[in-house]
């Protein structure tokens, strides 16, 4: 089976310190992983090493079979940044924020309707087609996260990266959001979360990775709950689910 | 009618610029660069200076200026993102002191300077025309063209950069085509007031109607109406034509927030009247 990411004794360091050091993992196809870490430990620039948006300082990166910076490697990824609520005041629909998830199919020109028909379909799936007109900052956090996860299934990808997806979400958009992604990967598509906290998708996720002082190790649920637990009582007000 | 028969080369400049402006500036808004337009208007100037010093075309040294000056611009934002604003500021204010030193050197300081400084759409020539007709043109062309990515990059770069979008590209292309409009523009309403019309029919079009592209056809409409009207009102009025034309825009401007306020009140006015009942 080939593997989605590759990552061989990755190292990454910014200026002010190392980040990752010697980082060897791999996600096949149909996989379900959760990346834990506390705030500050490097999971984000882990990500964007993974997605080839940062070159390792040493090793090798590996997206879909190509080297994690070439563009081409990411055509078949799904991407659902970090990020506050987005501002009222962005002048975009949702279908238009949907749209965008097609824009590198094709260099020029407009969205055709086939392109709309796809951007409604791939807000059926996480059910928000009944708010296709709408402005995309006149809904709650968690319906945006979910408008930002049709954005990612636009794109028709086989990996969906997600960092963060639930930070600031109410319990009830979390459990939505876990069935939206427990049917994807049902589907075939292969999920990824960066996250502090397993949240509501603990039940469905089929491992977990730690990171900790730049090194990543797979771990239980068991102990992965438990992590969880430390990282809370270092940052009290994070909720502990799963 | 008068003024249609003898200033109907001023009319339709306005307009070229009115609704070419905001098509560039819905995107530099939504990036957060609305007074990029302002800084490359200093940029400008500068070229136009050093134009009339070397009595070359001062529209075609503008131009050139406007470019180089925000490809740079684009350039210093990105690589030093902590120290961009003293960055930019040595470069705008660099700028209007070169323009000034190199205009008073040339003799130039007082009414051709003065012409680029506060427009001169009045005086626009079926030559000027044409190339305001073309370059106006040409960035309506260009932005339809590459739509998809500018749309992408606008609501999320970092996600647009993770799909394939060539943004850095697009970011460059952006800043030309802005920088096209200042210096076409700076003939209609001068290098002091265009970026009014880069931003504000944008700020009326985003009170008014939800989507992005509804948003740009709408400012655009805005855009050249607001040229227009303006262009009347400073005949009828006798005041000057860039100073009418940007105060007509800012006055739809307050009209549109001030609509956009009491539909947001009625809204919640509605929303609790089931809580009372």
């Amino acid at each position: 089976m080939s593997n989605l990411i590759e990552l061989d004794d990755v190292s990454f360091a910014y200026e002010s310190g190392r980040v990752l050091s010697d980082v060897t993992l791999s996600i096949n196809a149909r996989d379900y992983v959760v990346l834990l870490g506390a705030n500050g430990s490097g999971k984000t620039t882990l990500l964007k090493v993974a997605l080839g948006l940062l070159k390792p300082t040493s090793g090798r990166a590996l997206l879909l079979e190509r080297p994690a910076t070439d563009p081409r490697s990411r055509e078949r990824v799904g991407y659902v940044p970090q990020r506050a609520v987005i501002s009222s005041r962005l002048p975009a629909t949702v279908l238009e924020v949907v749209l965008a998830g097609r824009a590198a199919k094709r260099r020029f020109g407009g969205f055709t309707s086939e392109e709309r028909g796809q951007a409604i379909r791939a807000l059926e799936r996480v059910g928000m087609a009944e708010f296709a007109r709408r402005r995309i900052g006149e809904l709650s956090g968690g319906q945006q996260q979910r408008v930002l996860i049709a954005r990612a299934l636009a794109a028709d990808p086989e990996l969906l990266i997600l960092d963060e997806p639930t930070a600031g979400v109410d319990r009830d958009s979390q459990l939505q959001f876990a069935e939206v992604l427990r049917a994807l990967n049902t589907g075939g598509v292969a999920i990824v979360i960066v996250a502090h906290d397993l949240g509501a998708v603990g039940r469905d996720v089929k491992r977990v990775l730690a990171l900790h002082d730049g090194h990543v190790d797979q771990i239980s649920l068991e102990e992965a709950k438990e992590l969880v637990g430390i990282f809370h009582e270092h940052h009290p007000g994070h909720e502990v689910a799963g | 009618m008068t003024f249609i028969r003898y200033f109907w080369p001023a009319l339709i400049a306005a307009a070229i610029v009115g609704a070419a402006a905001p098509a560039i500036g819905t995107f530099l808004v939504q990036r957060r660069l609305s007074l990029i337009g302002d800084g490359v208007g200093h940029i400008a100037l500068a070229g136009v200076a050093i134009g009339l010093w070397l009595k070359i075309s001062p529209l075609a040294s503008a131009l050139g200026f406007s470019i180089l000056g925000a490809v740079g611009v684009d350039r210093l934002r990105r690589r030093a993102p902590d120290e961009s604003d003293m960055a930019l500021a040595l470069f705008f204010y660099g700028s209007i002191a070169l323009a000034v030193v190199v205009a008073s050197a040339s003799g130039q300081f007082n009414v051709n300077l003065f012409g680029f400084l506060f427009g001169q759409v009045l005086t626009t020539s079926h030559s000027e025309l044409i190339t305001i007709g073309i370059l106006g043109a040409a960035v309506i062309a260009l932005v339809a063209l590459l739509y998809r990515g500018l749309l992408a990059s606008a609501i999320d770069e970092e996600a647009a950069t993770v799909a394939g979008v060539p943004v850095s590209i697009l970011n460059i292309v952006l800043m030309v085509l802005g920088a096209v409009t200042v210096g076409v523009g700076m003939q209609v309403v001068g290098v002091l007031l265009v970026a009014a019309l880069l931003v504000l029919p944008v700020g009326i079009a985003r009170n008014l109607v939800r989507s992005f592209k509804g948003t740009m056809l709408v400012a655009s409409a805005v855009g050249a109406a607001s040229a227009l009207i303006g262009l009347f009102i400073s005949n009828a009025a006798n005041t000057a034509p860039s100073g009418t034309i940007v105060l007509v825009v800012s006055g739809l401007f307050v009209l549109s927030d001030g609509m956009r306020r009491a539909r947001l009140t009625a809204l919640r006015k509605q929303a609790e009247e089931p809580q009372h009942a």
